[in-house]
């Protein structure tokens, strides 16, 4: 932004009152007044956003189960042993075996499927191409109550309830066409005239999907995967209802156990949430970049 | 160019040759495309396999009366063959006109209506407004950026946990009320309060995405709009007014939707927050998912009738959402 000073012919609605007399501010600066109010609703939202997950962390380094009920007494005994327990005395690490199995088996099934399909949506025009773009759309939104019930169903029959595998093909239901969005935002980013140019050279439309744009679209794909990534491992309703063995579960499913009827364990259900949190949110920061101009893709342009 | 003939020669003016009969005009066609068809024969296969046959066989189920008595199921080893039965709509009819109806599925469906409305306007006031400030020139603008997003990189199941413990009985939220001399609810006992608490979980969740969308969408007006504006004599309010929100129009109808559809379908918070607690403050998605599998016997039948009209409710809203926006010449950003 330029800081040219307004001249006396300034429109009215510049003139606020200035911070010091005689002294004429510049286009594109706030008043004082402003700027302060403006740190105080974002230090206030900060911390909203911050003192759940903030919480959780302290009240896992208290060893009781009901100290979370006087979190004062906290401080004069700070310790770790909630830790050193869930990683030594629970399924943590049959959950974290669970849920990679789990999450990468949909992401590695949800990109390689959906790749060509968003290409072929992105560069061709077919007979049907409108009815599938309606159903790519229309699945992502289906709530999981409209598959759970016969999935359950057809799992049963096919002996799949309480397996990796069931699990992960219904998982696919909402990735699957959710990739393939992603991906045909993505390639229609991709000039045209490569394609074109990779016909003339003799490439098949398969070999200039193959060598040319495919890895042009890297990013895109990688997208796809975070996306994918994130998706399933906050899965909670179709884990809690296929998974019913306890080395099975996976992270969504296991932090639920530490709460039944008779007895909650507050103390390990934090200390092992925290250990979920810490490793998912870096990742999330890690991508979150991509993230967002995957999902708003073309929504941005003018 | 076509010449046109005058004598009845059976062809119609300017037509060279007849059209090609329906199955010439497949294979024509597949030669053509042939090579798009196998592209999208991956998904077309998994879809159908996944997604239409469930849903085929889910129609099918709620016109039955299956529930998890008369399924066929396995125990041990006794295989027991399914013995439910085909009863036509009924299943619909009562739900919708049964006995007990409105305690079943108008409550919850008025309910879930306030709650998706209620929710997208928070998220999306909440997160319009911390956009425009983090869209200023501002001293420690990522941090605050990097804070906001907090609720959204850490996964709900798990930030949910936290709010239960927050909102428990004696929990921090009640001793910080009480302290204030406020009265301290029952957050997760009573019908209005669960209500309550369950829009300030979702708010907290969801505010992030919009806020990161929208502040997309405000970086990417151009700021010669603003000089011009303000040449002209625009304040404040009316630069916003006229070149801030129509130039976040597409994103805003985007997000908007999304966020409907997200919240209309949330299972997981109010799921973790209720668990089989709360008959009332359970919306349409996870009502439906206690009769097939919160309770004894299971009612499949009904639940998957559940489903079936949830779907009908989105894609009616979403027809007609389209229909508006195209009245008002607007695209959708997907």
């Amino acid at each position: 932004m330029s800081t040219t000073t307004v001249e006396s012919s300034a429109p009215a609605g510049e003139r606020r009152p200035a911070t010091a007399p005689g002294k004429v501010r510049g286009r594109g600066e706030r008043s004082r007044g402003a700027s302060l109010a403006s740190h105080a609703v974002l230090i206030a939202a900060s911390l909203t956003a911050l003192f759940p997950v903030a919480w959780l962390l302290f009240l896992s380094l208290g060893p009781d189960k009901d100290d979370y009920l006087h979190p004062g007494r906290i401080w004069g005994k700070l310790s770790l042993e909630n830790y050193a327990y869930v990683l030594q005395d629970t399924g943590f690490f049959d959950w974290l075996t669970s849920t990679l199995i789990v999450v990468l088996g949909t992401t590695l099934i949800g990109v390689v499927v959906a790749a060509s399909t968003g290409y072929a949506v992105s560069r061709m025009r077919f007979p049907g191409y409108r009815k599938l773009m309606w159903v790519l759309l229309v699945t992502q939104m289906f709530p999981i109550a409209v598959l759970i019930v016969p999935m359950y169903q057809i799992l049963s029959d096919l002996q799949l309830i309480d397996s990796y595998l069931g699990l992960i093909l219904v998982n696919c239901t909402t990735i699957v066409p959710y990739c393939a969005w992603l991906m045909k935002g993505y390639f229609d980013t991709i000039p045209f005239e490569i394609d074109e140019a990779g016909r003339v050279d003799g490439l098949t439309p398969f070999g200039t999907f193959a060598r040319l744009i495919l890895p042009l679209a890297k990013p895109g794909l990688a997208v796809a995967a975070f996306y994918s990534f994130l998706t399933a491992f906050g899965e909670v309703a179709f884990a809690s209802t296929f998974m019913l063995s306890d080395d099975k579960y996976t992270f969504a499913v296991g932090l639920q156990t530490f709460v039944s009827e008779h007895d909650a364990q507050r103390n390990l259900m934090a200390a092992t949430a925290v250990l979920i949190a810490i490793p998912a949110a870096l990742f999330f920061y890690l991508v979150q970049k991509n993230l967002v101009t995957g999902l708003t893709a073309g929504g941005t342009k003018g | 160019m076509t010449v046109a003939i005058d004598r009845a020669t059976g062809k119609r003016r300017g037509e060279r040759e007849p059209r090609p009969g329906p199955a010439q005009r497949l294979k024509n066609g597949f030669h053509k495309h042939w090579y798009a068809y196998a592209m999208i024969a991956p998904v077309a296969v998994v879809l159908g396999v996944l997604v239409v046959y469930p849903l085929v066989y889910g129609l099918y189920l709620t016109l039955t009366d299956a529930t998890s008595l008369n399924t066929a199921r396995t125990i041990g080893v006794n295989h027991i063959d399914a013995t439910y039965k085909f009863i036509g709509l009924d299943n619909y009819a009562d739900i919708l006109w049964g006995p007990t109806a409105y305690d079943r599925f108008w409550s919850h469906f008025l309910w879930t209506v306030f709650w998706t409305a209620a929710c997208v306007a928070l998220h999306y006031g909440i997160g319009l407004g911390l956009a425009l400030l983090l869209n200023q020139k501002l001293r420690g603008r990522t941090l605050y950026r990097m804070i906001l997003v907090l609720p959204w990189a850490v996964p709900t199941f798990v930030t949910v946990f936290g709010w239960r413990f927050m909102l428990a009985d004696g929990g921090v939220i009640n001793t910080a009320l009480e302290g204030l001399g406020l009265p301290a609810p029952l957050w997760l006992e009573d019908t209005f309060w669960q209500r309550f608490a369950a829009i300030m979980v979702n708010t907290w969740c969801g505010v992030p995405f919009m806020m990161v969308s929208l502040l997309g969408g405000l970086q990417s007006i151009d700021a010669s709009l603003y000089e011009a504006s303000e040449m002209d004599g625009a304040n404040a309010w009316q630069r916003f007014r006229y070149v801030t929100l129509p130039g976040l129009r597409s994103v805003s109808t985007t997000v908007v939707l999304l966020g409907v559809i997200w919240t209309f379908n949330q299972f997981a918070i109010i799921f973790l927050l209720f668990g089989n607690t709360a008959p009332d403050a359970q919306i349409l998605v996870t009502w439906a998912y206690q009769l097939g599998f919160g309770q004894q016997p299971r009612d499949y039948a009904q639940s998957a009738a559940y489903g079936i009209l949830l779907l009908s409710i989105l894609i009616v809203f979403t027809s007609f959402y389209r229909r508006w926006l195209n009245r008002n010449e607007q695209q959708l950003a997907i």
